[in-house]
Order: C-alpha cells, then sequence, then structure tokens
C-alpha cells in the first residue's frame, strides 16, 4: 500500500513535470527564436501569433537563427481543365527560404494562388522583394475571383490541420481499437490502457446520455457520443503540445463536428419535436406563429453555437497563452519574461482543463439537443 | 490618409475598450456563480463535490463568452495595426 502511493506520487511527479516542460517548450523557444532582431514590434508578434493558430501548407516546428525545421506537407491541386497535380510544400521555398513559385502556384499571405496573381495591393515585406525578379506585378489588381473561370483550380492539399486530423484518427483508432478488443472478449476487469478509459466512458454513458437522452433510447447514439468526446479531447490536447496544429482551434473543422450534431437532431426527430417547433402546444393561438418563427432559428443557432464555443475557447487560449509569453519580447524586458513565462504555464495548465471542458460541454449540449429531438413527448 | 490612421486607432481603441467589456462582464458572472456556489455549499457542505463541478462547468461556458471578446478584439488589433502599417 505503502508502495503503491510512493509510485502513484511519483507518477504525477514526472506527468506533471512533463507538463511543465511542454509548457515552457511550447513557444517560449518559438519566440525567442523569431525575435532574434532587435526592431520586432508588437505587429510582428501579432503576425507571429495568427500564423501560429492558422493553418499552414508546411507543418513549421521550430526556426534556429535563420534555420528553418519545417515538414514539407504534400500539396495535392485540382485544375479544371488538366486534372490533378501533385508536389511538395517545400518547392514554394528556396535554399534561403524564401518563396518562391512552383508549377504555376505560389503561397501569398498562408493561401495558395496562381504565380502572379495577387488578391490584394499590399505584400508583406519578405514578398515585396522577390515580387519584382518573378514577374508578379503586372496581374497586380486582379482580383482572385476573376481567375476562377478561366483556369480554376481545387486546393486538395494535405495542410498541416489535415495531417493533424489524420495523426489523430490513426491515434484514437489505436487506442480504442485496443479497448474495444478486450470488451469484444468479454473480459470484464479491465486492464491496462482500458482501465483509463473506462470511467471515462462510464461517465459519458451514465452522466450524459443516459440523463438527457433517456435509458431506453441513449443506446444508438452512444457511438457518436463517444467518438465526438475523445475526438474533440484527444485533438484539444495534441493541439497543446509544442509545435502541433491548431485543429479544433480551426472554425471549419468545429462546424463540421456541429453539423454532425445537427443532422442526427433533424434526421432522429420524433413528432412531439416538430410539433413543438411547429406548432408549440400550450401556448395562446395569437403567439403560435411568432414561437415558430424563434424555434426555427433556434433550430440553427444550436449548431452554430456549438461551431463557434469550440472554435472560440481553443483559439483564444492559444492566443492569450502566446500573447503573454509575447508581452516579454515586445516590453524587451527579462523580468516581464519570466513573470510571463511563469503565468503562461498556469495558463497552459488551464488549457488543459478547459480542453476537457470543453470536450465534455460539447457531448453534453449535443446529446441534449438529440435527447430533445427524440423525446416522445408525454413528460 | 489622415481618415485610414483615424480608423486604425479607433479599431486599436475598440479592441482596448472592448476587452475591458468583457473582462467586466465575465468577471460579473464568474463571480456570481462563484457566490452562490459558496452559499450552497455553505448551506448544504454534502453537496459541495456536485455544487463544485457544476461551477467549473458554467465558468467555463462563461469564460468561452470572455474568450469571444479576446478573439474578436485580438482581430479587431490585427486589423488595425495591419491598416497603420499600410
Amino acid at each position: 500500500m505503502m508502495r503503491k502511493t510512493r509510485t502513484n506520487k511519483l507518477n504525477l511527479l514526472i506527468v506533471s513535470a512533463l507538463i511543465a516542460l511542454f509548457s515552457f517548450t511550447n513557444s517560449s523557444y518559438a519566440f525567442a527564436a523569431s525575435g532574434s532582431g532587435d526592431e520586432e514590434k508588437a505587429e510582428d508578434k501579432t503576425e507571429f501569433i495568427m500564423h501560429h493558430i492558422a493553418d499552414d501548407y508546411q507543418w513549421h516546428i521550430i526556426t534556429i537563427g535563420h534555420t528553418h525545421v519545417s515538414i514539407p506537407l504534400p500539396i495535392i491541386i485540382y485544375e479544371y481543365d488538366h486534372g490533378f497535380k501533385f508536389f511538395m510544400s517545400s518547392d514554394f521555398y528556396d535554399e534561403h527560404h524564401e518563396p518562391i513559385a512552383h508549377g504555376g502556384y505560389e503561397i501569398s499571405h498562408g493561401k495558395l494562388i496562381k504565380a502572379g496573381a495577387h488578391g490584394d495591393g499590399h505584400g508583406d515585406d519578405s514578398h515585396g522583394e522577390k515580387s519584382h525578379d518573378d514577374g508578379h506585378g503586372e496581374a497586380a489588381d486582379d482580383h482572385s475571383a476573376d481567375h476562377a473561370e478561366a483556369g480554376g483550380f481545387l486546393d486538395l492539399s494535405i495542410t498541416k490541420n489535415v495531417a493533424s486530423l489524420i495523426i489523430s484518427v490513426i491515434l484514437l483508432f489505436v487506442v480504442f481499437l485496443a479497448v474495444a478488443k478486450r470488451y469484444k472478449k468479454g473480459v470484464s476487469a479491465p486492464s491496462g490502457i482500458q482501465s483509463f478509459f473506462e470511467p471515462i466512458i462510464v461517465f459519458i454513458r451514465d452522466d450524459i446520455a443516459k440523463t438527457n437522452i433517456g435509458a431506453d433510447k441513449y443506446e444508438r447514439f452512444m457511438p457518436f457520443l463517444l467518438s465526438l468526446f475523445f475526438f474533440i479531447l484527444f485533438n484539444n490536447l495534441l493541439g497543446l503540445t509544442p509545435g502541433a496544429a491548431n485543429l479544433t482551434g480551426n472554425i471549419a473543422v468545429t462546424m463540421c463536428l456541429a453539423l454532425f450534431t445537427f443532422v442526427i437532431t433533424q434526421f432522429n426527430g420524433k413528432r412531439a419535436y416538430w410539433a413543438h417547433i411547429f406548432w408549440t402546444p400550450g401556448v395562446p393561438l395569437p403567439l403560435r406563429p411568432i414561437i415558430l418563427i424563434v424555434e426555427v432559428i433556434g433550430i440553427f443557432t444550436k449548431p452554430i453555437s456549438l461551431t463557434l464555443r469550440l472554435f472560440a475557447s481553443i483559439t483564444a487560449g492559444h492566443i492569450v497563452v502566446l500573447s503573454i509569453i509575447g508581452l516579454g519580447f515586445i516590453l524587451n524586458s527579462l523580468a516581464v519574461g519570466v513573470v510571463g513565462t511563469l503565468f503562461s504555464t498556469v495558463i497552459t495548465l488551464i488549457e488543459i482543463i478547459v480542453a476537457l471542458i470543453q470536450a465534455y460541454v460539447f457531448t453534453l449540449f449535443s446529446s441534449m439537443y438529440i435527447g430533445q429531438a427524440v423525446d416522445d413527448g408525454h413528460h | 490618409m489622415l481618415s485610414i490612421l483615424l480608423t486604425a486607432g479607433y479599431a486599436l481603441m475598440g479592441a482596448g475598450i472592448g476587452a475591458g467589456l468583457v473582462a467586466i462582464g465575465a468577471g460579473l458572472g464568474i463571480g456570481k456563480i462563484g457566490a452562490s456556489a459558496m452559499e450552497g455549499m455553505a448551506r448544504q457542505p454534502e453537496a459541495a463535490g456536485k455544487l463544485q463541478s457544476g461551477m467549473l462547468i458554467i465558468a467555463a461556458l462563461i469564460e468561452v463568452i470572455a474568450l469571444f471578446g479576446v478573439v474578436a478584439c485580438f482581430l479587431l488589433a490585427v486589423n488595425g495595426s495591419i491598416v497603420e502599417k499600410l
């Protein structure tokens, strides 16, 4: 017993040391590397933060001095006239890490565009130098919508977020197939990684699904709710690791998750659910058309609120951590830097809790909406 | 030119004031939750665990509203500083 508590404490210590290490390395090094120049200003920091939370065509890990360590990712372009085109994102940079055009395309302001067609007039400095010898300037006034008709293309690249998505899906499959295999065997006592996940799965079943959907109907929705919870949780936590992509802080990803809930809710809507929306019982007749409008709007605001809640909390968490670390570089002061790093470590720890709570809240609200839809109406 | 600079200034000012207002709102909200939860715990110490988890979840919901503000103010500030650079 004594030994067990001691090993538990040791485990706890190791885990917390790892967390602290993660949160220290998370962004301080990246900032230190990017802020090597003296004339760095607040604007460059905001650009750095925006770059950090946005999607990218390559997986940038660290920059030490002038050495850029990044993983090139495949660019897949479908041209309406010519079909598919494949190449790597490293082709967009020459040996000095200056952006260049490749295969008729280039990356400008984090967007893949046709070479020579700048959507907007103002280029940033690194681009301004290059644009002359590549001959970009001529079509500077073209709007990106103009060349959509002739020679349009579809960008299907494996970006940083897509790569992160694939990694997390593989991780989820490995972990949960291992967990599921033991249940299929009929072994009742959990062991290994199963004993870590079983309480969480039971919590989702008992406290989220059963209480909100109903003890007789929850089973159909358990696969969806569990996938939702663990997908969001894994991606939230992966997003906190150093150098990782900000997947659940991408509004397209969260919107897609919310659309799943939306579609499942509407397709499982029982009679009582639709009756409640279109002809609310127990409401005076003159009020019913007004309630109808409110209820129909309510159908669509639910997925929107799900989308924005997850997106804003994860993105803002990253922004807050980076802003606090950035303060030390903006004010150019060691004291602020030390305090800021400690403070951002605390914020990162809070972010771990937020990652859990947001996964829980998303699943909770999804099951509440599904519960409203499948309700029989006699209560 | 002056009008562009003024717009940039207004954007930055709006970001700052907005961040402050968001902080006031979120602070009031979280304070109210904390007060009610404390009161509940004092009245019924045996329900403290449940109250605390409920409190954390509601606090997280309010925090998200504050974070909406952070994102909006951050975007305002970024766009303001971009306009200023032109």
